[in-house]
């Protein structure tokens, strides 16, 4: 047992730090330190200094122009990255369709699509869920019928992530719907230019647009859109899900905001002694660091384990599960912190000395409402637990 | 021993939940909350009008309630209805006025519209130390300081503020045109405002009012106890219906246990809340009502949190977007936990108590 990181990781890790030191625009960590919703341009800028350095596709081997990292090192990577304020890298091309193409797309659409993901001349989003379609899955609806060389597309998806700032759309549809569920769904991709789509924005519980559904109304896309073959979608979909499995414990976001809580309640006074001192509230901060340090061991165990049996197993829905409620409390002490200044609906008093709240803290509770999303979506914590008490208890 | 409301209680409860199942549908409150001025006036003078202000007070400052439970009813059915009207003010305002001789008849009538402004940034549950001062000037007084978060402060004719008077609490009237008054939506509907008062006029409504300010404090309590108790109920009850309706796997999710002894725990929760709120609206005018308002405060919030989280949760999706109503009884129950008092610091008072 050595829990110390090799001298290689450690060097990485300086790497990496000094990389966002001098290279992170101060305009960009400021936003994100405000936790409002980004700019497609913060996004897009983001990327690209990334993609200059070669660390943009974190996941992709080195021969698609990926760093080619082991599991250690993107998780050294994206705790740093945390640290230094850098937005998330939006995942949908990068992270999703990427790994998909590479292992089931035609020469023709890797040697179309990766460049364009890498520079990010397309913006991707994913068109999975549908109003019936959510936990089940399988069960999606929108249907796609092959007329000639082309596909026609009917059908609504919907919780589409930022589909407002996206060209195109990856989606799961119906090719065949005579045989069991998961063996007649096909990925295709689409061009959201195409005629018979329309996107419109949800707004979220906080107020924020960040979500969208998109109607298809004989949508006719080429046939050649179709990646891997036809009906094989669902093995695609789970392929997926496997391979977004190391990362989503979100320790390093965990970590940066429990310095960010400590740092605030120190701060925020509360009749001539700060915060802090409340043992109250000490010890609802105490209860979660200790959480925490577990978690970055467990997450770190079960890199290790990825790391050599090469894929990640079902027992990495424990990262999701306490990951997300370790985030979700850290979030709940974010807002309570603030007490009746935490009120304000988002942007409604800024002005600096009007302002309840410190500095980068105006919208606590507005993060703590939208953050509720993430023991919701991908793949529901409930469904997490399916999935632990089958694969792994086998109950 | 009877847990029934009595005769006119329930008369009272049953007219405000018919006028406000009428008026405020969810949609029109959700525009309403939000719009400046957070609130609907027109719908503010026919609550007034069907006596729910009265009901605050007691006949012998004409009104015709101001128990405990004459508390409760109102504010329970507002709560069904997370009605963004500022009758918490009008509660606090008069609970302090009724420690002086002063004429409320605009207050109960809903003319004259009231707020109630005690905590400061640094000083949002505990008044000992707020920083608001009075300075005796001619034969008035005049104020300087500020009070944040004043619920309701954005639509109030008079302002009533806590403010320390050589060293004691003491209360004073402030014209809102007279202050500095800037008011804003809540993330949860409704508005509130920040009152600036730099030697702003203000006319001595108590002084040494350490007394009355808690009554007013435990009585705004178990409103907002009772506020949550209706948005609660209302919340599971929607809840319930979606784990019904909302079918995956072929089949309603309701049938999965996994969820089903959640909603369970949520109801469990709810009847304790129902619970301390009536215990304390029992205590409101007997010497422990400072203990039995903490220890309701204190389960309202933790209960309100389990239900808010686990409703969101349970019903996937659907209750994060803001076109689906839950999601605003959600921001309003776990909002109503930064009112007068949280979880940690009334717990505190219990264990003081
Ligand atoms: C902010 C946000 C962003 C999203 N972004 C995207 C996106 O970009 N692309 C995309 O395709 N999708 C996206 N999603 C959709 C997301 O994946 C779904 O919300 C998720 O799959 C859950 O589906 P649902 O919302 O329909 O809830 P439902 O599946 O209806 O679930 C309702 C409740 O029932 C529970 N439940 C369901 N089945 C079971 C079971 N068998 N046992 C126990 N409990 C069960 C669930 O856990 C949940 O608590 C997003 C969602 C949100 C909220």
């Amino acid at each position: 047992m050595d829990l110390t990181f090799t001298k290689e990781e450690q060097a990485f890790r300086e790497e990496v730090r000094t990389f966002f030191k001098e290279n992170l625009p101060e305009d960009i960590s400021s936003a994100v330190k405000a936790g409002s919703e980004l700019t497609k341009d913060i996004m897009e800028r983001y990327h690209a200094i990334l993609a200059k350095k070669g660390w943009l596709a974190v996941t992709w081997p080195k021969e698609y122009g990926g760093p080619g990292w082991t599991p250690v090192e993107r998780h050294i990577f994206d705790e740093e990255s945390c640290k230094f304020y850098a937005p998330r890298i939006v995942p949908f091309g990068l992270a999703m369709l990427g790994p998909v193409l590479q292992k089931f797309g035609s020469q023709e659409q890797k040697d179309y699509y990766l460049p364009r993901i890498m520079s990010g001349e397309d913006w991707w989003c994913q068109g999975y869920s549908e109003p019936g379609a959510g936990s089940d899955l399988a069960s999606l609806k929108t249907r796609a019928v092959r007329d000639g060389d082309e596909w026609v597309i009917n059908g609504q998806k919907t919780w589409t992530t930022l589909g407002q700032h996206a060209d195109k759309i990856f989606c799961l549809c119906r090719t065949d719907p005579d045989v069991k569920q998961q063996e007649g769904i096909s990925f295709i991709l689409v061009d959201l230019d195409t005629p018979g789509i329309e996107m419109r924005p949800i707004k979220l519980i906080e107020g924020g647009h960040e979500v969208n559904e998109v109607f298809f109304t004989d949508v006719r896309v080429p046939y050649k859109n179709l990646v891997g073959k036809e009906n094989q979608g669902w093995t695609i979909a789970k392929y997926l899900l496997t391979h977004e499995r190391t990362g989503i414990a979100g320790v390093g976001f965990s970590m940066l905001a429990l310095e960010e809580v400590k740092a605030l309640a120190r701060k925020v006074m509360r009749n001539g002694k700060p915060l802090l001192e409340d043992p109250l509230f000490a010890a609802r901060i105490a209860q979660v660091e200790v959480d925490l340090e577990a978690m970055k061991i467990t997450n770190l165990r079960m890199l290790f384990k990825a790391q050599k049996q090469g894929a990640p197993g079902p027992e990495t829905s424990i990262l999701k599960i306490k990951g997300t409620v370790i985030n979700q409390e850290l979030k709940d002490l974010a807002r309570r912190a603030l007490g009746p200044s935490a009120a304000p609906f988002p942007g409604a008093i800024t002005e600096g000395n009007l302002a309840l709240a410190p500095e980068n803290h105006a919208n606590n509770a507005a993060r703590y409402f939208n953050n509720r999303k993430t023991s919701i979506f991908g793949g529901s914590n409930e469904i997490q637990r399916n999935i632990l008490s089958k694969a792994v208890l086998e109950l | 021993m009877d847990f029934d409301l009595t005769e006119d209680r329930q008369m009272l409860s049953d007219s405000l939940n018919r006028f406000l199942a009428d008026k405020y549908p969810v949609d029109h409150r959700i525009k309403v909350a939000y719009q400046e001025p957070f609130h609907d006036p027109a719908l503010w003078d026919q609550l007034a009008e069907l006596g729910a202000i009265f009901a605050l007070a007691p006949e012998d400052k004409g009104g015709f309630g101001g128990t405990g439970f004459d508390i409760s009813v109102v504010f329970e059915s507002l709560g069904r209805v997370i009605c963004p009207e500022p009758v918490l003010g009008a509660l606090m305002a008069t609970r302090i006025l009724s420690h002086t001789d002063a004429n409320q008849e605009a207050l109960l009538s809903g003319s004259m519209r009231a707020a109630v402004g005690l905590g400061e940034i640094e000083a949002p549950y505990d008044l000992s130390s707020i920083a608001t001062e009075a300075t005796k000037s001619g034969d008035g007084y005049t104020l300087t300081g500020r009070k944040s978060a004043v619920y309701g402060g954005q639509a109030a004719h008079h302002l009533l503020i806590a403010a320390k008077l050589d060293g004691k609490l003491a209360v004073f009237r402030v014209d809102a045109a007279d202050a500095d008054v800037t008011g804003y939506a809540m993330i949860d509907g409704g508005g509130a405002a920040e009152v600036i008062m730099e030697n702003t006029p203000a006319v001595l409504v108590l002084e040494d009012a350490a007394d009355a300010v808690q009554d007013a404090v435990n009585a705004g309590i178990l409103a907002l106890c009772s506020e949550a108790v209706g948005a609660m109920e209302v919340l599971h009850a929607m809840t319930v219906d979606y784990l019904k309706q909302r079918k995956q796997f072929g089949r309603p999710i309701g049938t999965f246990q996994a969820l089903q002894h959640r909603a369970v725990d949520m109801l469990t929760e709810i009847e304790q809340s129902r619970s301390i709120v009536i215990k304390a609206a029992s205590e409101l005018d007997g010497p422990d009502a400072t203990k039995y308002c903490a220890m309701a405060k204190n389960l309202i919030g933790r209960a309100g949190r389990l239900v808010a989280e686990e409703a969101i949760q349970m019903h996937g999706g659907i209750a994060m977007t803001w076109e689906y109503p839950g999601s605003h009884y959600a921001k309003r129950i776990i909002m109503i936990d930064a009112q007068l008092g949280d979880t940690d610091y009334h717990l505190s008072r219990v264990m003081a108590a």
